[in-house]
């Protein structure tokens, strides 16, 4: 049998007898709706803290490697542009500053702020993924994506290629290829997330549009925000650990 | 069974006020990370032996509890969540210690 426990629904509640009804959104099994904004950050962390685990297995194997193949690893890291990764850097913070506002621009009930903000994420979301990818095709045409056709020559002879590195022995220069795939397993699901961010973005600019975010229901804003700057910060990590690793040859 | 409504979370006082951080901390929380990623550029290009990936670690987590405190408003959100997100980082870096003590001890003085 079942116990009716709750006298009334939410849509049949009147204000009076049943003070917290106030928006549309607000669930009936939460009691107030810091309440149930309260759930929904805590579960998205508990989401983001899998994602810390699933992005640390390649860290961890990052820091085991680099401390076995160092050599390698300092000159393959050193054909890594710094330039496009430090722009890379600055672009993506320049995104989550602008989801950062968004977050605000939602809290405070601008709509016309909110799609803006939201648009400037999304563009300095494509701006990272552009430069990304000029990366990758960088690598592709130097053969320094791991497999059948990766060339070590500029790693054995790096004089004949003007590289002031120090030569290595063909064997050790064979395990740049850990690092390049490292690098292009983490930046690579770096992307993927970053890719996944922007479909949901473009989602999240749609209804914002149609006013869904300004009314008082902030929670899709401020917990894709929390992807997003979570995202953000695995970068901050892989560029001086991918990029960085020793800039100053003797 | 009695239905408990605590509204005004007199009972329950954890449950955070929803706090709006203003457009001057965000401004100032990004000029901060741009300099600290200058920071890391700079540092990277001078000879510290083996400290150098120790300050780039240093930056890079300094600049990740700016973005979860600021950015990701953990500061102003309840100790729950202050909890969920420390406990999380301190599971990370107990999993990291101990697989790395394993391949330590494993081959003893070889490494």
């Amino acid at each position: 049998m079942i116990v009716a426990t709750h006298p009334h629904t939410h849509e049949t509640a009147q204000p009076q007898e049943h003070e917290h009804v106030a928006l549309p959104q607000h669930r009936h099994h939460f009691e107030t709706e810091e309440q149930q904004r309260e759930a929904g950050t805590f579960g998205m962390w508990l989401f983001l803290l899998t994602e810390i685990m699933f992005f640390g297995g390649l860290f961890f194997s990052y820091l085991l490697y680099r401390n076995w193949y160092y050599d390698a690893f300092v000159v393959a890291s050193n054909q890594l542009s710094v330039p496009l990764g430090g722009t890379n850097t600055a672009v993506l913070i320049t995104s989550g500053f602008c989801m950062a506002l968004a977050v605000w621009a939602a809290e405070v009930r601008k709509k016309g702020l909110l799609v803006i903000t939201l648009i400037l994420t999304i563009l300095f979301g494509c701006v990272f993924i552009g430069i990304k990818a000029d990366e990758y095709h960088e690598k592709w045409e130097m053969h320094h994506i791991p497999g059948d056709h990766f060339d070590v020559a500029q790693f054995v002879n790096p004089h004949a290629y003007g590289l002031k590195e120090e030569p290595l022995p063909p064997d050790q220069a064979a395990h740049t290829q850990i690092f390049f795939s490292l690098y292009f397993l983490m930046t690579g699901l770096h992307a993927l997330h970053m890719m996944i961010g922007l479909v949901i973005l473009f989602w999240l600019l749609w209804r914002a549009n149609r006013g869904d975010f300004t009314s008082g229901y902030v929670a899709p804003i401020e917990n894709f925000a929390l992807y997003w700057h979570f995202v953000d910060i695995v970068w901050l990590f892989l560029f001086p650990l991918l990029y960085l690793i020793n800039r100053h040859p003797v | 069974m009695t239905e408990q409504h605590d509204a005004s979370n007199v009972t329950n006082p954890e449950h955070a006020a929803h706090h709006i951080v203003t457009p001057v901390t965000y401004t100032i929380v990004f000029v901060t990370l741009l300099i600290f990623t200058g920071l890391t550029v700079i540092a990277a290009y001078v000879d510290m032996g083996i400290f150098n990936p120790v300050v780039a670690l240093a930056i890079a987590s300094i600049k990740a509890v700016i973005v979860i405190l600021f950015f990701m408003h953990v500061k102003y959100q309840s100790r729950l969540i202050k909890m969920t997100v420390a406990a999380g980082f301190f599971t990370f870096a107990a999993l990291i210690t101990m697989t790395l003590s394993d391949y330590i001890s494993r081959a003893w003085g070889l490494w």
